[in-house]
C-alpha cells in the first residue's frame, strides 16, 4: 500500500507537496502494490534484435509485423529503490550500492542477473510468476516510444565508413542527457500507461543476443549468445549479463545507457508459459 | 571597483610597460607576439624557419576556478594556465628566446610562479615568478635544448597540490632546421595534437559520493590525504573524462602525418595508438636523441613529455589510450581519432565475418542447433 501511495505522489510531483504518512509497514505483497498495465493483442511491428546478414554481407534485422498471443501485463513504473531494497532486505537479491535512498527512485546499477533474481523472489512472495519482458513483449508495450534505429551497415570492402557513420550517429546521441536517476514519472507516460520508457535508464529484457542468416524466406539463428542480452530504452543496445554500471572509453566509442533497471511482466499460469516458449528470442533458462 | 585612482595607476602601469622593452635592448633582436590557444590543439607555428633568433613573447593568465571533469558531473577546484588544463603549448626555436609574462589576476586566491623544464637555472624560473593576486611578473629565458618539455607550477609546499589541480603545460623547443630521422632525414608534420594527461584525486564522501568544496583552500586537506595514496580518482586527457571522444574526437585523413606530443607533469604514462603505431617516437621528448621508429607502445615519465609522428594509412577510428587499460577505460585516459579515407585491403580484409565454426572443428556446435524461423 506504502508503495503505491508513494508512487502515485512521485507522478503528481510538484502538485501534491505533502509528506508521506509513513503508517506500521506491514510488509505487504508488492503483487498488490505494483501498478500494471494490461495490453490486449494487437499487432506491432518489430525489428529483429541482433546482428544478421544475407549472403554473407551486413544487413539490418528484418522488421515484421507480429501479435503477442495474449494480454500483456507489464509495470507501469520500473522497479523502484524501495521495492529493489525489500528483496536485499529479505536477502534475495545482492546487496547493491544505492547512491541515493529516495524511495521513489528506479533501482538502477543492476545486472541481468539481479533483476532475474528479484524476479525470482517477488514470484514467490507474490504467489504470481513474474520474469523480464522479451524484447517483442518491452517493443509491444513500449509503443511509440520505440525508436528504430538502423546504425549505418558495414560494407566489408570499406569497414571504416560505416564505422565512422556510426560513431558519428552515437556521439550525436550525447546531448541533453541527465545522469542521475529521476523520480518515477519524470520521463511522462505512454499511450500504454507505461511511464519513463526511453528516459535514462535503460531496461533490461529476457532475450539474448542472436547472429542470424538472412534468405528470401527463413531467418536461420546461427550464434545465441545468452550472455549478453538486449537492454531496451532511449536506443536498443546490448549488454553483458553482469555488467551494472556501463563504460566507455578504450576502443568503446558512442553513449552507453546511462542506467541499468528494468521492468517484470506477469506470467499468466499455463497459457503464459506458453507465449514464452513460443517467443524464440527469449527463451528463460538458457544462459 | 575601478576608482579614478587605479584606472590613474593602470595608466602609469601601462607607461611603464610601453617602455619596458628597453630592458631587453641588449639583445637587438626581432619580437614576435603569440596568442596562446587551448589543447589539444597549437598555435601556428613553422616547424623549421630560415629566421634568426627571435624574442618569443608570451602571457599566461592563472586562473583559480570550479569545473566538471566527467559526465556524472563531478565538480573539482582546479587551478589553470589561461584557463585549460593542462595549459597551452608554448612552441619556438633552439635559440630563440621567450618573453613570458605571467600574471596572477586579483580574483585568485592563491600565489602562483612557472618551472619551465625547458629553461635553465632559478629553478626553471620558479624562483622569479612568484605572483601573488594582483600581480604579474616577467621571465626571459633562452631555449639551448630541443624537445617538447614540461612547465608548471612550484609553489614551496604545495607543488604537488598546484600540479594536479592543473597547473602544468608544455614547451616545445623546435631545432631551427625542422625535425628530423636517426639518418638526418627531414621528418614534418601536416597537424599537430597537443595531448595532456592529468591524474586527479577527488576525495569522496563516506557513502562514495564525490565532495564538492566552496572554495579552492576547503578542497586542500581532503585532496591531499587522497593524492598520498597515489590513486587517481581520474585520469583523463585535456582535463575532462571524454574531452577528446565523441562530438570532440580528433579527426585526420589518410596520408596525413599527425605529431602527437604526449605530456605527463607527474606520473608515468605508456600511449599508445589501437590499430596505429608511432612512426618516429621520441620517447623522452628531445630532438637531439634520434626519433625510435615502429613502435607500439611509448613510455611518457611523469614530469616530461614525449612527441610521436604517425601517417595514417587506414580511415576508421582511432583510440588514443594510455595502456594501464584500466587508465583508459574505467578513469577515462581515452581520445578518439576519426580518420577519413579510403580502406586499403592489402593492410587489412576481413576474410571471412563472423559465422559459425565449420561442423567438423572443434568448437563446432551441435548439428541441427540453429534455429529456423519462418
Amino acid at each position: 500500500m506504502l508503495i503505491a501511495l508513494k508512487l502515485k505522489l512521485a507522478v503528481a510531483a510538484g502538485l501534491l507537496a505533502a509528506p508521506v504518512a509513513m503508517h506500521s509497514l506491514a510488509p505487504a505483497t508488492i503483487a498488490s502494490d505494483t501498478e500494471f498495465a494490461e495490453i490486449a493483442p494487437a499487432a506491432f511491428g518489430y525489428r529483429m534484435a541482433g546482428d544478421f546478414s544475407r549472403g554473407g554481407r551486413p544487413v539490418e534485422g528484418p522488421q515484421s509485423t507480429i501479435r503477442l498471443s495474449e494480454n500483456l501485463r507489464i509495470m507501469k513504473h520500473q522497479v523502484t529503490v524501495a521495492e529493489y531494497s525489500r528483496c536485499i532486505e529479505a536477502g534475495a537479491c545482492p546487496k547493491i550500492a544505492i547512491a541515493d535512498h529516495r524511495p521513489d527512485l528506479p533501482m538502477v546499477g543492476v545486472s541481468w542477473h539481479d533483476a532475474d533474481a528479484y524476479a525470482a523472489w517477488i514470484s514467490k512472495a507474490a504467489g504470481v510468476t513474474y520474469r523480464l519482458p522479451t524484447d517483442q513483449e518491452w517493443t509491444f508495450a513500449a509503443a511509440e516510444s520505440v525508436k528504430d534505429e538502423i546504425a549505418p551497415l558495414i560494407d566489408p570492402s570499406d569497414p571504416a565508413q560505416a564505422w565512422i557513420a556510426r560513431y558519428e550517429a552515437e556521439a550525436a546521441r550525447a546531448a541533453s542527457v541527465v545522469l542521475a536517476p529521476q523520480p518515477v514519472g519524470t520521463f511522462g507516460r505512454n499511450s500504454n500507461g507505461l511511464l519513463d520508457v526511453g528516459g535514462n535508464v535503460w531496461e533490461w529484457t529476457q532475450s539474448c543476443f542472436v547472429r542470424a542468416a538472412l534468405d528470401a524466406e527463413t531467418v536461420r539463428v546461427t550464434n545465441r549468445n545468452c550472455g549478453v542480452r538486449v537492454v531496451e530504452g532511449a536506443h536498443r543496445t546490448y549488454m553483458t549479463d553482469f555488467i551494472r554500471d556501463t563504460r566507455t572509453g578504450g576502443c568503446a566509442a558512442g553513449v552507453p545507457p546511462a542506467n541499468l533497471g528494468f521492468r517484470l511482466v506477469v506470467v499468466s499460469g499455463f497459457s503464459g508459459m506458453r507465449a514464452v516458449i513460443s517467443n524464440l528470442f527469449g527463451r528463460p533458462g538458457r544462459s | 571597483m575601478i576608482t579614478r585612482r587605479t584606472a590613474l595607476m593602470g595608466a602609469a602601469i601601462a607607461a611603464l610597460l610601453a617602455t619596458a622593452p628597453a630592458l631587453a635592448d641588449d639583445l637587438k633582436l626581432p619580437r614576435q607576439r603569440v596568442d596562446l590557444i587551448a589543447p589539444p590543439f597549437v598555435h601556428s607555428h613553422e616547424q623549421a624557419t630560415k629566421e634568426g633568433p627571435k624574442i618569443i613573447e608570451f602571457k599566461l593568465t592563472v586562473q583559480e576556478k570550479e569545473v566538471v571533469i566527467d559526465d556524472a558531473g563531478t565538480k573539482m577546484w582546479v587551478m589553470t594556465y589561461n584557463g585549460s588544463m593542462p595549459g597551452p603549448m608554448m612552441v619556438l626555436h633552439e635559440g630563440d628566446y621567450m618573453e613570458l609574462t605571467l600574471v596572477n589576476p586579483e580574483t585568485n586566491t592563491m600565489p602562483h610562479n612557472i618551472d619551465l623544464h625547458a629553461a635553465t637555472g632559478g629553478l626553471g624560473g620558479g624562483a622569479l615568478t612568484k605572483v601573488n593576486p594582483g600581480e604579474q611578473a616577467v621571465l626571459r629565458w633562452k631555449a639551448t635544448r630541443p624537445g617538447v618539455f614540461i612547465y608548471h607550477c612550484a609553489p614551496e609546499g604545495m607543488i604537488p597540490w598546484h600540479v594536479v589541480s592543473g597547473m602544468h603545460g608544455t614547451v616545445m623547443v623546435l631545432p631551427r632546421d625542422g625535425l628530423k630521422d636517426a639518418d638526418s632525414k627531414p621528418l614534418h608534420y601536416d597537424k599537430i595534437f597537443y595531448i595532456g594527461e592529468n591524474d586527479l584525486y577527488v576525495p569522496r564522501e563516506e557513502n562514495g559520493k564525490y565532495k564538492t568544496y566552496d572554495s579552492l583552500a576547503e578542497s586542500y586537506s581532503d585532496t591531499t590525504e587522497v593524492m598520498r595514496k597515489l590513486i587517481p580518482s581520474h585520469v583523463v586527457f585535456e582535463g575532462r573524462v571524454g574531452s577528446l571522444t565523441g562530438k570532440n574526437a580528433l579527426t585526420a585523413k589518410v596520408g596525413e602525418t599527425v605529431m602527437i606530443v604526449h605530456s605527463q607533469a607527474n606520473r608515468d604514462t605508456r600511449p599508445h595508438l589501437i590499430g596505429g603505431h608511432g612512426d618516429y617516437v621520441w620517447e623522452a621528448g628531445k630532438f637531439n636523441n634520434p626519433p625510435q621508429k615502429d613502435l607500439e607502445t611509448w613510455f611518457v615519465r611523469g614530469g616530461s613529455a614525449g612527441a610521436a609522428l604517425y601517417t595514417f594509412r587506414e580511415p576508421g577510428v582511432y583510440a588514443y589510450v594510455n595502456h594501464n587499460l584500466i587508465e583508459a577505460v574505467e578513469l577515462g585516459a581515452t581520445a578518439h581519432i576519426k580518420v577519413e579515407g579510403k580502406w586499403n585491403e592489402d593492410l587489412m580484409k576481413q576474410v571471412s565475418p563472423p559465422g559459425p565454426i565449420p561442423p567438423d572443428r572443434l568448437g563446432a556446435a551441435e548439428p541441427d542447433s540453429a534455429v529456423v524461423i519462418r
